[in-house]
Parts: structure tokens; C-alpha cells; sequence
């Protein structure tokens, strides 16, 4: 082969393995029950400075992503309030994640519907990507050693909670 | 001194005139086109989605609020990331957006206007003022070929 064609070979390669990396880069992960969550370091919504899914290792913690643009997720909020109220302590949290929404919005509903647990702000939906969420809302129950045990696509309500996330969860509230 | 309450009064309104100046700067039409819709991953001015309403909202407040251009941008880009320019800004890793196509082009030029001297030099360019190309019609075929053209007046 001609040095000529080699390099006509290498630029057609580094074209196609340009798109090929455009294409990977752009596409959700796909989390899967038993995985590691992710748990990259994001924002707080309210009061500041940033947190991660990280410095709840040890506790089972929900994760649910969610918008204040999302009718669903107005649905699912009043549930996901009164199950924080009756299991929250040190072996379990809900942590929020307001994801591709306005901080203004996020705080509202926040407000709105009297939100205690902690919330964090996922401004570009990146870490919505790395959790493989195909739309909102989506929640994620995450074990102590920091793997995914449950996966709910689309909203969750009280019976959900009740018979699916409250049996995983330590009998004991501490 | 009668005039001093009446220029106090009109204090407030002096302070709001640069606002209203910069608001006509920049409008939502033109941010529209300028930036992306998170969730649809359109152009805003396309998009519906009950995300993008919020969106085109929060920019009408920016702007009645008499932030420029810029700052309506970097509000965007610090509540939903880079990714909502349409057109990344021209610095750092981005530039490349900008540089990368601009450096093929001219590239691809280059290999075109070397293509083409090497073409005209192998004999290919032959036009009117030229010789035909070697590979050109010989003997009968020539004669036939001139006697056709006669035939047809060309």
C-alpha cells in the first residue's frame, strides 16, 4: 500500500472513529440493579456549596430525580415527603436531584410542597445521563455499599413506596 | 428650589433608563435562536415543552430586568451548563468547535489545488488551446471522428 493510500486509510479511520466517539459520548449510560451509583459531586439547591451521593455511604438512600416543569413529579412529591417522614434517620434518606430545571423553579416546588429531605441541582442533566434516566421523574434505591438495589421508571406513589422500598429498608429507626 | 421635589421625584425613573436602554439591546426572539433547549435538545425558538416555557420565561425576566446578552447567556449556561449555547464560547477546548472546521476547509483547498496542478501537469487539462490527450482518438477513429463534426457543422 502506497503512503498516499495509508494515509487516505487513517484519515477515513479517524473520521469514522470521530463520529463513533461523538456517538458514545452523547449516549445515557445503562445503570443496572447490583451497579455502582454513580455519585459525582453536584450542587445544593438550597443553602450552597456541593454534595454527593457519596457522603450518605452507609445509608440506603432513594434517589429521585426530578423537575419542577414535570407534572409526574408533582404527583409523586406529596408520597415521597410523608415516606422521608416516617423512615428518615441514619440508615435512610430520600436525596432529590432537580434535574435540567431553573435553581428558582426547583426552590419553589421545594417550597411548595414543604420538601425536608435534602436536594441537590443537576442544572445539565449530566448526572440524569450518568444514571441512564430516559425522562422524569425516576428513582433510584441505593444500598449502603452504594449500589443500586431498586430502579423506578417514572413516578412512584405510596403503595410502591410501602411495598417495594420500606421491606429493603432497616426494621429499627434509630 | 420648587424644582428640587420634582427632580427627586423623577430620581427613580433616571435609574431606570439605562435598564430600559439595555433591554432594547437583545430579544427573546434573538436569545431564541442563540441557545438550546435542554430537555428537547433543539433551539429554543422550536422548542414547547413545558421545560422550554420556563426557559423563554426566565429569559424574558433577564430581560426586563435590562441584563445584556452576555449575562442572559452566562444565567443560562450557570443554571444549565455549556450545553445550552447553541454556539459554544471561543475559548479553551471549545475553540476547537471553531477552528477544527475552518482548519479542514482549508485544508481540503490545499489537497484540491494540489490535485488539480498534479491533474493538469499528467496531461488532463486538455482544452482548446491543447493537444488532445494521448488516450485521445487515433488514425481511423480520428478521421471518422473529424468527419462526424463536419457532418453536424460544429
Amino acid at each position: 500500500m502506497s503512503v498516499r493510500s495509508s494515509i487516505a486509510v487513517l484519515a477515513v479511520l479517524a473520521f469514522v472513529g470521530l463520529l463513533t466517539y461523538g456517538l458514545v459520548s452523547k449516549g445515557t449510560s445503562n445503570l443496572e440493579l447490583g451497579d455502582p451509583a454513580p455519585d459525582g459531586p453536584m450542587p445544593r439547591l438550597e443553602g450552597g456549596g456541593t454534595a454527593s451521593l457519596a457522603d450518605y455511604r452507609g445509608r440506603w438512600v432513594l434517589v429521585n430525580f426530578w423537575a419542577s416543569w414535570c407534572p409526574p413529579c408533582r404527583d409523586e412529591a406529596p408520597a415521597l415527603e410523608q415516606f422521608q417522614r416516617q423512615h428518615a434517620g441514619p440508615r435512610f434518606t430520600i436525596l432529590g436531584i432537580a434535574s435540567r430545571d431553573l435553581s428558582s423553579d426547583g426552590l419553589a416546588f421545594v417550597r411548595e410542597y414543604g420538601l425536608t429531605y435534602p436536594q441537590l441541582r443537576d442544572g445539565d442533566g449530566s448526572a440524569a445521563d450518568d444514571y441512564g434516566t430516559t425522562g422524569l421523574p425516576e428513582s433510584f434505591l441505593i444500598d449502603p455499599q452504594g449500589k443500586v438495589r431498586l430502579i423506578a421508571r417514572g413516578p412512584v406513589d405510596e403503595e410502591y413506596l410501602r411495598e417495594e422500598v420500606a421491606p429493603l429498608l432497616p426494621k429499627a429507626r434509630s | 428650589m420648587r424644582l428640587r421635589p420634582l427632580l427627586l421625584a423623577l430620581l427613580p425613573l433616571a435609574a431606570l433608563a439605562p435598564a430600559a436602554v439595555a433591554a432594547e439591546d437583545v430579544t427573546l426572539a434573538e436569545i431564541e435562536r442563540e441557545v438550546m433547549c435542554p430537555v428537547c435538545g433543539t433551539l429554543l425558538q422550536l422548542a414547547e415543552a413545558p421545560q422550554a416555557q420556563r426557559q423563554k420565561a426566565f429569559v424574558s425576566r433577564l430581560i426586563e430586568e435590562g441584563k445584556s446578552e452576555q449575562e442572559i447567556k452566562d444565567a443560562l449556561v450557570a443554571e444549565y451548563g455549556e450545553e445550552v449555547l447553541a454556539l459554544p464560547e471561543g475559548e479553551g477546548f471549545n475553540l476547537s468547535a471553531y477552528v477544527v472546521p475552518i482548519a479542514a476547509f482549508v485544508l481540503a483547498a490545499i489537497a484540491l489545488a494540489v490535485a488539480a496542478v498534479r491533474w493538469r501537469r499528467a496531461g488532463g487539462g486538455g482544452g482548446p488551446d491543447r493537444p488532445a490527450a494521448a488516450g485521445g482518438p487515433k488514425g481511423e477513429d480520428a478521421e471518422r471522428l473529424d468527419a462526424d463534426l463536419a457532418r453536424y457543422d460544429l
